[in-house]
C-alpha cells in the first residue's frame, strides 16, 4: 500500500470526510470511522485506519481515481460513473466488469471503459480507467448492405479529443452536419485510449452540452423551454415564428425531432399545458428547447403557413398520384440515394421521375399545365 | 478556475464558418491561460443558450467573435446567455466602438459571467488588420508605397458596422505606416467596387472586416472589385485592376493574431492571462521572406 495514498486519505478524513463507493472514512468524537464495503469500524485510531486501509487497497485506489483523475464538474463525473454503472453495482463487481471492458452507448457513440496498467507502480494493475471511443456501428459492424464485423485495424486512430470537431463536421458522404446530434455521424475512426478528461472532451465535441443537460435531468432540474417560450423570445428575422399555428408546431416536431432525425429525446412541448403528440424519441440525453435549426425552419414554415389553401384540378392516373406520394416519401425519408439506377419499379427512381416530368409538366414547369394561383391573385 | 467562452455566429450551411473560432480557441488553449476554453454559436452547437453550462469554472469570460457592437452583442447574446440585469450602458460605449466589459449572474448557472465587448471594436483589432496586410503580402514591413483599404458591410444592416470600419481605418492612418488608408463599404459610398478610384498607390491591400470567409468575402467582394469575373475561377494575389495591384486579404477574422484580441478582451475584464498575450503575438508573427524565396 502506498503510504502517501493513506496519508492523503487521513487528511481527507479530517477535512470533511471521505465517502466514495463504499469507502467511508471520517472522524467523530470517538476517533476515526472506517468502512470499506462490509468491513466497518468505529472509534479507532490512526494506526488502525492505516492497517484497514492496507487491507482494502482497491477502495483507496478507486477513491484516488475519482478524486484526482477525473475532470472538474459534477456532470462530467456523473457521466463517467454512469458509464461503469457506479450507482447500481458494488465496487468489486464493477472492477471485475471493468477488467473485461464495460460498454455504454451515447447517441451513435460507443464507449468501452477498462482498467489500465499503472506504469508508475510496481503493483501492476492500478484502478486507472481508460476509454475507447468508437462509432456504435463500427463496433456492432452494422452496415446498410448487411456486412458485419468491422476490423478495428481498418479504423483511423485518433488521440486528440479535439479531433472530434472535424469528425463530427461531415457525414459519411462528405455533407456538412449542421445538427451535431443528427444520427449521421461518420464512421471509420477510433479513439483507442482516452483518459477520463479526454473522453469527456471528445464527447463534448461530438454532442455539445448533452452531458450537462442529461445530468440536470437526472438531478430533477432540467430547464425545459417549451415552444412558446422559445418562439416568444425570438427577435429580428425570427420574430415571426411565434405566429406559427399550434398544429404546425406538431408537424415541426414530427418532421425534425423524431429519432430518425435527431438522437436527442425531445422534452419540450407546445407549452406548459399542451403536450405535442409527436414522438419525442428514446434518446439517452434530453432536448431542452427547440434548436436553432428548428427555429430557422419554423421561420420558413411560418411564412409558408401564411398562404391560403387553393383548389387545383390535376389529371393524373392512379399510379401517377401514387408516384408523387412515393417521391415525397423518398425525399422525406432520405431514401433517394438508395434507389438503384434501373429500379423502375420504385416511383422515386430518377427515370420514373423524369418520365413523369416529361409527360405532365409544361414548359413553365407547371404540373398538368395548371398554373399556380398566387395569393395576390 | 477561469474559463474563456468564445461566442460566434456559425452557420447552418457553411462548414467553414466556425473554423476561425476553433483556430483561435486552439491558439489560446495552447497558452494555458485558461482552465477551459470553449466555443459557442448562434447557428451551431453548443448554442449560446447552453454555452455557460459547458464549463465547470466559476469565472467565465465570454468574448464575442463579432465585428461590431449592435444587435448580436447587445441583444441576442445577453438574452440567450440569460445574463441577469444586462444593460448595454454597463459597457460605457456611447459611440459604438468603445464597449468594455461588465460582470453578471446568469439565470441558469451559478457563475460570474464577465461579458465583454466584441473583438472587432477592440483597439488591438487595428493591429490585426495591419498583420493581415503583412501576411497577404508576405512582407512584415509592408506599408511604404502601399494603400490599405478596410472593408465592411456599411450601415444598411447595422448602424455601428460602418463606425467600426472607420474607427480602425482612422487608427491605422494615424500609425503613418501606409501611404493611404481608406474605409470602403459594400452597400454605401465609398464603395469597394470602385476601390481603384480611391487610391493613388500602385499597390493596395484590401482587408475585409469579417469574422469568417464566406459569401461576401469569397464571392461578392472579389467580383465587385474586378479581381475576377467569376469567383469560382479564383483570382490572383495580387491581381491587376485598372493598372493597380490589388492584394485581397480575405476575412481578417482568419488571421491568427485574432486570438490576441480575444485574449486582450478577457484580460481587460480581469482574466489572469499571464504572458499569453506576448506568447500569441510572438507565435503568430509574419516572418520576413528568406533570401531563397
Amino acid at each position: 500500500m502506498d503510504d502517501a495514498l493513506v496519508d492523503a486519505l487521513l487528511v481527507a478524513a479530517d477535512d470533511g470526510g471521505v465517502d466514495c463507493d463504499g469507502l467511508v472514512v471520517r472522524t467523530d468524537e470517538t476517533g476515526y470511522v472506517f468502512a470499506a464495503g462490509d468491513d466497518r469500524h468505529h472509534g479507532v485510531g490512526e494506526s488502525d485506519v492505516r492497517e484497514y486501509a492496507a487491507r482494502h487497497s482497491e477502495f483507496l485506489e478507486n477513491w484516488q481515481f475519482w478524486t484526482s483523475e477525473t475532470p472538474p464538474g459534477d456532470d462530467r463525473v456523473a457521466f463517467l460513473r454512469w458509464i461503469e454503472g457506479a450507482e447500481s453495482r458494488p465496487l468489486h463487481d464493477r472492477l471485475d466488469r471493468l477488467a473485461d471492458g464495460v460498454e455504454a452507448t451515447w447517441g451513435q457513440l460507443h464507449v468501452t471503459a477498462s482498467l489500465a496498467a499503472d506504469e508508475s507502480s510496481d503493483r501492476g494493475m492500478g484502478l486507472h480507467r481508460r476509454y475507447t471511443l468508437r462509432h456504435v456501428d463500427d463496433v456492432r459492424g452494422e452496415e446498410a448492405d448487411g456486412n458485419d464485423a468491422v476490423d478495428p485495424a481498418d479504423l483511423d486512430d485518433h488521440s486528440d479529443p479535439l479531433d472530434a470537431r472535424e469528425l463530427s463536421k461531415q457525414d459519411d458522404r462528405g455533407r456538412y452536419r449542421p445538427l451535431k446530434t443528427a444520427p449521421t455521424l461518420q464512421r471509420g475512426w477510433r479513439f483507442p485510449d482516452l483518459d477520463p478528461s479526454a473522453l469527456v472532451r471528445a464527447i463534448e465535441c461530438f454532442y455539445p452540452a448533452t452531458i450537462p443537460n442529461w445530468h440536470r435531468e437526472r438531478e430533477g432540474n432540467l430547464d425545459v423551454d417549451h415552444w412558446r417560450d422559445t418562439a416568444e423570445r425570438q427577435t429580428g428575422i425570427y420574430d415571426v415564428v411565434e405566429e406559427l399555428p399550434p398544429e404546425a408546431v406538431e408537424w415541426v416536431a414530427e418532421a425534425c425531432c423524431v429519432d430518425s432525425q435527431c438522437t436527442k429525446r425531445r422534452e419540450w412541448q407546445y407549452d406548459d399545458d399542451h403536450d405535442l403528440d409527436a414522438d419525442g424519441g428514446d434518446g439517452e440525453y434530453p432536448c431542452r428547447e427547440p434548436c436553432s435549426l428548428v427555429v430557422a425552419a419554423a421561420r420558413k414554415w411560418t411564412i409558408l403557413e401564411g398562404e391560403s389553401d387553393r383548389t387545383y384540378e390535376f389529371e393524373l392516373t392512379a399510379s401517377e398520384k401514387n408516384q408523387l406520394e412515393e417521391l415525397i416519401d423518398a425525399v422525406a425519408d432520405g431514401r433517394v440515394d438508395e434507389i438503384r439506377e434501373a429500379d423502375v419499379g420504385d416511383g422515386a427512381n430518377r427515370y420514373r421521375a423524369r418520365y413523369l416530368r416529361a409527360k405532365r409538366f409544361d414548359e413553365e414547369g407547371n404540373l398538368c399545365s395548371v398554373p399556380t394561383i398566387d395569393d395576390e391573385e | 478556475m477561469q474559463a474563456l467562452v468564445i461566442v460566434a455566429h456559425g452557420s447552418h450551411l457553411n462548414p467553414g464558418s466556425s473554423e476561425p473560432t476553433f483556430a483561435h480557441a486552439d491558439t489560446i488553449r495552447e497558452t494555458g491561460a485558461f482552465d477551459e476554453v470553449r466555443e459557442a454559436f448562434w447557428k451551431e452547437e453548443p448554442h449560446f443558450r447552453e454555452a455557460l453550462r459547458t464549463v465547470a469554472a466559476n469565472d467565465v469570460y465570454v468574448v464575442p467573435l463579432f465585428i461590431s457592437e449592435g444587435y448580436f452583442t447587445e441583444e441576442v447574446i445577453p438574452r440567450e446567455l440569460r445574463l441577469e440585469g444586462w444593460d448595454v450602458e454597463d459597457w460605457d460605449s456611447g459611440d459604438g466602438v468603445s464597449a468594455s466589459h461588465a460582470t453578471y449572474a446568469a439565470a441558469d448557472v451559478e457563475k460570474d459571467v464577465h461579458y465583454v465587448g466584441p473583438a472587432g471594436t477592440h483597439d488591438a483589432m487595428s493591429d490585426v488588420i495591419v498583420r493581415r496586410a503583412e501576411s497577404v503580402t508576405g512582407d512584415p514591413e509592408v506599408g511604404d508605397g502601399f494603400g490599405l483599404a478596410v472593408v465592411g458591410h456599411g450601415t444598411n444592416r447595422n448602424e455601428h458596422s460602418a463606425r467600426a470600419i472607420e474607427y480602425h481605418a482612422d487608427r491605422i492612418e494615424a500609425m503613418d505606416r501606409f501611404d493611404e488608408v481608406q474605409a470602403l463599404f459594400m452597400d454605401e459610398e465609398p464603395e469597394v467596387d470602385d476601390v481603384t478610384d480611391y487610391f493613388e498607390s500602385d499597390d493596395v491591400v484590401v482587408v475585409p472586416l469579417f469574422v469568417a470567409d464566406g459569401y461576401h468575402t469569397q464571392e461578392d467582394i472579389p467580383e465587385d472589385m474586378g479581381l475576377t469575373d467569376d469567383y469560382r475561377e479564383g483570382w490572383e494575389t495580387p491581381a491587376t485592376v485598372e493598372g493597380q495591384q490589388i492584394w485581397y486579404a480575405g476575412a481578417v477574422g482568419t488571421e491568427p493574431l485574432m486570438a490576441d484580441v480575444l485574449l486582450e478582451r478577457a484580460a481587460d475584464a480581469g482574466a489572469d492571462v499571464g504572458d499569453a498575450v506576448e506568447q500569441v503575438r510572438e507565435q503568430t508573427r509574419v516572418s520576413a521572406p528568406t533570401a531563397d524565396d
